[in-house]
């Protein structure tokens, strides 16, 4: 079974600051760590591939530094590294993204692709359903268990509201999981020598055969027009209690406003 | 300050103090509160490959050496000697193997080791025999095929936990040093139970326990090293496992360094903070200098234990003395650094105090490490002459 597993490197967020001005991350000195929910998307495959067989391929879009994201994921037991490094990437949305990261799983070959429900730095959870819908695989998000794969499925748990749905998809698919789905493991010290002579493959847009009018900067339909931080409302009242207290001391608060 | 590690060396230190910070440190208060052994924090060890550092790699291991196991051990007591010891411990009761193992016995046994998946102990302590090793009453008597061991082991850290046990009896007591042996003994031969749990005062995450020998048969071939060796054995573990101690007795002070001075720079009084008060700096620059220089005294005996030096009694015993002296002051200055806060269980200095009187005491209290020099002193000057 072969599986890839999609990282990003992101800032470490609970150390950044943003610029009062431009309303952008300064990233300056801020430590780069791997995306938290990827390390459980790690784990998951490296669970997989400890409990049968599997090898696992981590890949990721990024600087050349990313490659620092890379081996730590071989240091937790995936056996192979893949960068997508390319000027023509510069820029991508989450559709360029997904768009560049398929064609290279398609390039690397795989039965599964593990993501992370999100990246902590855009939080929008897109990349990895709409990788599966360019590459026209099943998807399930939200995964928080893997219950079993056998032969061309797998059966697993995704986190709901309340409770969970039980799904069975074909493989190949595509899965993103959540922080429940299992405790990502420190690296291990033989991993750690591993990771240090590992060969970090380079695939560029060339070699995954991608469309160059599908990437980077070109191939993102999404523009940034402004960012801002949305206004601070203080001017607000929290009612404490039952439900019945809450109701009176709501019509008590209408009734001084005037409202009814 | 650089202490001129390798690479490797230092890749060694990051991944220990990671583990000691995000999964000793959130769970040590509670570990020494329930008395609990730290069986998660073994499991993350295991799979970090910490098990295996100092055995070779023909079985397994990393092959490394005791100034890499020193660097660990280290790291873990900074975060909690009751987890540190138990780790330790295991080396402790490896080295008996590692030493004077047959090949038979290293490859059935430290492959295990290695990877973390069965836990080793060194009994040799009895209710008679502390200080006075040769004090020893266990016997082990060959009968046919087998030894049979009767005896009971008092104060053994993994004691019902391990799985293998490296274990000191009398083979011929009329020869008294003389007649002792090295075995080991798994879990779960019949004849071997565990008694009594200690309370302890400190290291409270560790456990140690009684082992009870009554007429336990063990294979013949389960003698470590000669017959008559036991003390040879031994004396020779608790040379290579002394470094380790004082290992753990840097590590536990920069602890409660690190912890006094992050209290004294918050805390204020007299309107300014305590840590600007020149008493109180003077406390911590006494503090971080002991800790320096127990730091560089471990470290070079590890590297000179690691050079393949035979005689390495006198210095493995100065480690272990000076280092843990320290751990012992450090600690009891930084809740004094900290006042009525260092002696609340709400910080962790009075645990750490408790903790490190443990290292002047275990594996030779500091007075017999004294007479180990002392008498190296006079055969090094006699062999002068
Ligand atoms: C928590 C804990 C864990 C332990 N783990 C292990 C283990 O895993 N395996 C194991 O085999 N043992 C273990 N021990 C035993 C430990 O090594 C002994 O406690 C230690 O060697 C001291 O022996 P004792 O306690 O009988 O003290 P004693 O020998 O009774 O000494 C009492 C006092 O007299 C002093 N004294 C005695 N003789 C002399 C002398 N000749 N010169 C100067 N001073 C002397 C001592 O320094 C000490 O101050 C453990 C003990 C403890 C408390």
């Amino acid at each position: 079974m072969k599986i890839v597993v999609c990282i990003k490197q992101v800032p470490d967020t609970s150390e950044v600051r943003i610029n009062p001005e431009t309303n952008t991350l300064i990233r300056d000195g801020v430590p780069s760590i791997i995306n938290p929910y990827d390390l459980h998307a790690i784990e998951a495959a490296v669970r997989i591939k400890e409990e049968g067989s599997a090898n696992v391929t981590v890949l990721t879009m990024g600087p050349p530094q990313a490659e620092d994201a890379l081996r730590e994921a071989v240091s937790m037991g995936a056996d192979e590294a893949v960068l997508l490094t390319d000027r023509a990437f510069a820029g991508s949305d989450t559709w360029a993204t997904a768009y560049t990261l398929a064609k290279a799983a398609e390039t690397i070959g795989f039965d599964l692709i593990i993501c992370g429900k999100q990246a902590i730095d855009g939080d929008t959870a897109q990349v990895g359903p709409e990788m599966a819908e360019f590459l026209n695989i099943p998807h399930v998000a939200y995964v928080k268990n893997i219950e079993k794969i056998n032969g061309g499925s797998l059966i697993v748990h995704r986190l709901m509201g309340e409770g969970h749905d039980v799904v069975e998809a074909s493989l190949p698919a595509l899965l993103t999981v959540v922080r429940e789905i299992n405790e990502p493991r420190l690296p291990s010290l033989k991993g750690k020598m591993r990771a240090k002579k590992v060969e970090i493959k380079k695939l560029s847009g060339d070699d995954i055969n991608a469309d160059g009018s599908l990437l980077g900067l070109n191939g993102s339909p999404t523009q940034v027009k402004n960012i801002f931080a949305p206004e601070v409302k203080k001017d607000r009242k929290m009612l404490e209690g039952s439900p019945d207290e809450q109701i009176e001391s709501l019509l008590s608060e209408l009734k001084t406003l005037k409202c009814i | 300050m650089d202490y001129f590690l390798t690479e490797d060396q230092q890749m060694i230190k990051e991944l220990a103090a990671q583990i000691a910070d995000e999964k000793v440190v959130p769970v040590r208060a509670e570990l020494d509160e329930k008395e609990e052994f730290p069986w998660e924090i073994m499991k993350v060890l295991a799979q970090s490959d910490m098990f295996g550092l100092f055995i070779p790699e023909e079985y397994g291991g990393l092959g490394a050496g005791a100034l890499e196991l020193a660097i660990a051990v280290e790291e873990l007591s900074r975060a909690c000697v009751g987890v540190s010891t138990t780790y330790a411990a295991n080396a402790l009761g490896t080295y008996p193997l590692l030493l004077f193992g047959s090949d038979e016995q290293k490859n059935k046994y430290l492959p295990d080791i290695a990877s973390g998946s069965r836990l080793v102990a060194f009994g040799l302590t009895e209710a008679n025999a502390g200080s006075d090793a040769a004090g020893i009453q266990t016997t082990a008597t060959l009968d046919g095929d087998e030894w049979v061991l009767n005896g009971t082991k008092q104060w053994i850290t993994n004691g019902g936990e391990a799985e293998i046990y490296t274990i000191i009896a009398m083979t011929d007591k009329s020869k008294g040093a003389r007649g002792a042996s090295a075995f080991v003994v798994e879990k779960g031969t019949p004849g071997f139970s565990f008694g009594k749990k200690e309370k302890k005062m400190g290291i409270r995450a560790s456990i140690t326990s009684e082992l009870v020998f009554e007429d336990c048969r063990i294979p013949k071939d389960n003698i470590i090293g000669k017959k008559g060796m036991g003390f040879i054995v031994a004396m020779k573990t608790l040379d290579h496992s002394r470094t380790g101690v004082g290992a753990q007795g840097v590590g536990v002070a920069q602890g409660a360094l690190d912890e006094a001075i992050k209290f004294a720079r918050e805390r204020v009084q007299f309107g300014k903070p305590i840590i600007s008060i020149q008493a109180v700096q003077h406390m911590l620059a006494d503090m971080a200098t002991e800790v320096e220089a127990a730091r560089s005294l471990v470290y070079s005996v590890a590297r000179y234990v690691d050079s393949g030096a035979k005689d390495i009694s006198k210095v493995s015993a100065m480690a272990k003395l000076y280092a843990t002296d320290v751990g012992m002051k450090v600690t009891t200055d930084a809740v004094q650094v900290m006042g009525g806060s260092g002696y609340m269980r709400e910080y962790p200095v009075e645990k750490m105090m408790r903790d490190a009187k443990i290292l002047q005491i275990y594996e030779g209290t500091n007075q017999i490490q004294r007479n180990v020099i002392g008498q190296a002193l006079i055969k090094e000057a006699a062999s002068k002459k």
